[in-house]
């Protein structure tokens, strides 16, 4: 634990203002109960057609993608289904708490918007620079978000979500009866469940790097500021 | 001032509240009278399952129209889960080429008929090339021909009272455990009356192969493939929501 007199002259203060706010709290651990329900019931189905196509169309003895290197196990696959549904409107609904809590509440344009001048190249570098030497940026340690943290979860939350929503909605036949763009855009049925494959990929990518830099920069204290809103007392990250 | 907003903060949320549960049971009340709720809607499951019917039925409301494609597109490989009955009745009919077998249909309607296949095919056919999905992951395309099933539902008359429209298949050993059972399924009115719904006997301008559950299966295109039940039996018209289907899994297919 290191100590700094302005770090912690703030979080005398913090009782005053919490760190994270209540909106993103909720939504956050909603999220987190919802994708661990989803990703377990999607690799449930999966592994009953462990084959990805392109396309309207694919099958065994047809010509496929991938074949991931699993067995095929059909038996409980029909009750993947419902968890994976109940799931994924637990995440949509808290989804667009979040869109509508952060906007109201600024979070969007105050935590997560990176200044102009942060976006030059040789700033992002050396952001990652800093952290592949195991350096602290100044910004862990007054608990705002990096340039590349801030681009990584505008990326995350308006560009993947909304990715892995399309690609799930344009497997239904219900929904594609009225918005048949959804499937015919990605080039068909079988196309949409391959980029849902590789969409739910890189969340999960994003997900293990999330999980290592919570170990690094301090587990303890960021689990806490996103429970309580506050960070332990006379605390800087760590 | 820090009390006054927690006065007024708490007047808020209790309005809030009290909105909310009452917004909840107005919507609740307007679903099932619009017919939004699905039968499975017990359970924490299903929550899920009304969530997604009635968002479903709702878009859908206008007869959306499930996709069609082209002849050349049709696919060379389709495969089934689960093969033709061991039934003896369904393998004498089988042998037979099905001149016996009889569609019996019955439940909320005026005129309880029983139906050949020639009845069947004397009614105006139709042709739709769709996509069949299933739950499992895999699809194919091809041609389905039969009949509307709401051309056969307007010649028995259903009764304003029905709810859901029952399929009884012929009886069928279970692929894994071996126990015989009648795995039949339920379909609301909205689906019955769909114009892709088809009583099918054809398949890619053929009789409909046994393995694709001759003589007449259901075909539901907007639905997945486990939802469009083969080796047709018998329909039942019926009011009830609470006897909906003897499969395991949930009711609604469309997703």
């Amino acid at each position: 634990m290191r100590h700094e007199p302005g770090i912690a002259a703030l979080s005398n203060q913090t009782r005053e203002a919490p760190r994270r706010l209540l909106v993103v709290r909720i939504t956050h651990w909603l999220a987190v109960l919802s994708v661990l329900a989803l990703l377990i019931s999607g690799i449930g189905i999966l592994v009953s057609h462990p084959r990805l196509y392109w396309g309207e169309t694919g099958s065994v003895g047809a010509p496929s993608l991938i074949d991931l290197p699993i067995p095929f196990i059909i038996g409980p696959s029909v009750w993947n289904r419902p968890i994976h549904f109940l799931a994924a409107w637990i995440l949509v609904l808290a989804g667009l708490a979040y869109v509508v809590g952060g906007s109201v509440t600024r979070h969007f344009s105050k935590d997560l918007l990176p200044a102009k001048a942060d976006l030059r190249w040789n700033q992002i570098v050396g952001v990652i620079s800093d952290h592949l030497r195991w350096k602290l940026t100044s910004t862990d340690k007054n608990w705002s978000y990096n340039v590349v943290q801030r681009l990584t979860y505008l990326a995350v939350v308006f560009a993947l979500f909304p990715a892995i929503i399309w690609t799930g909605l344009a497997m239904s036949f219900g929904v594609t009866s009225v918005f048949p763009i959804l499937a015919t855009a990605l080039g068909g049925h079988q196309s949409a469940r391959t980029l849902h494959f590789v969409f739910v990929s890189l969340l999960v990518l994003f997900l293990i790097l999330h999980l290592v830099m919570l170990c690094l920069v301090g587990f303890r204290s960021h689990m806490q500021a996103m429970i309580t809103g506050y960070i332990p007392q006379g605390r800087s990250a760590g | 001032m820090s009390r006054l907003v927690t006065r007024r903060t708490l007047v808020t949320a209790g309005l809030a509240t009290a909105a909310g549960a009452s917004g909840i049971g107005a919507a609740v009340h307007f679903a099932g009278r619009y017919g939004l709720i699905p039968p499975d809607h017990a359970g924490i499951l299903g929550v899920g399952e009304t969530l997604t019917y009635s968002t479903q039925r709702l878009l859908t409301s206008g007869h959306s129209l499930a996709r069609e494609f082209k002849r050349s597109e049709i696919s060379k490989i389709a495969p089934v889960n689960g093969p033709a009955p061991k039934d003896e009745i369904y393998r004498s009919l089988l042998a037979d080429g099905f001149k016996d077998w009889r569609l019996k249909i019955e439940g909320a309607i005026a005129r309880p008929a029983n139906f050949s296949l020639e009845d069947l095919q004397r009614l105006p056919a139709e042709s739709h090339i769709t996509l069949h999905a299933c739950e499992e992951g895999w699809s194919y395309i091809a041609e389905w021909t039969g009949v509307r099933l709401s051309t056969v539902l307007d010649l028995v008359g259903v009764r304003p009272e029905a709810r859901l429209v029952a399929f009884v298949p012929y009886a069928n050993p279970s692929q894994s455990t071996g126990v015989v059972r009648v795995l039949w399924d339920s379909i609301d009115m909205a689906d019955a009356l769909h114009p892709q719904t088809l009583l099918a006997y054809g398949m890619n301008g053929e009789a409909l192969p046994s393995d694709h559950g001759a003589p007449v299966r259901l075909r539901l295109a907007r639905h997945l493939g486990y939802k469009n039940t083969k080796y047709l039996s018998q329909i039942i018209v019926t009011d009830r929501t609470d006897y909906y289907r003897k499969s395991p899994g949930t009711w609604y297919g469309g997703i």
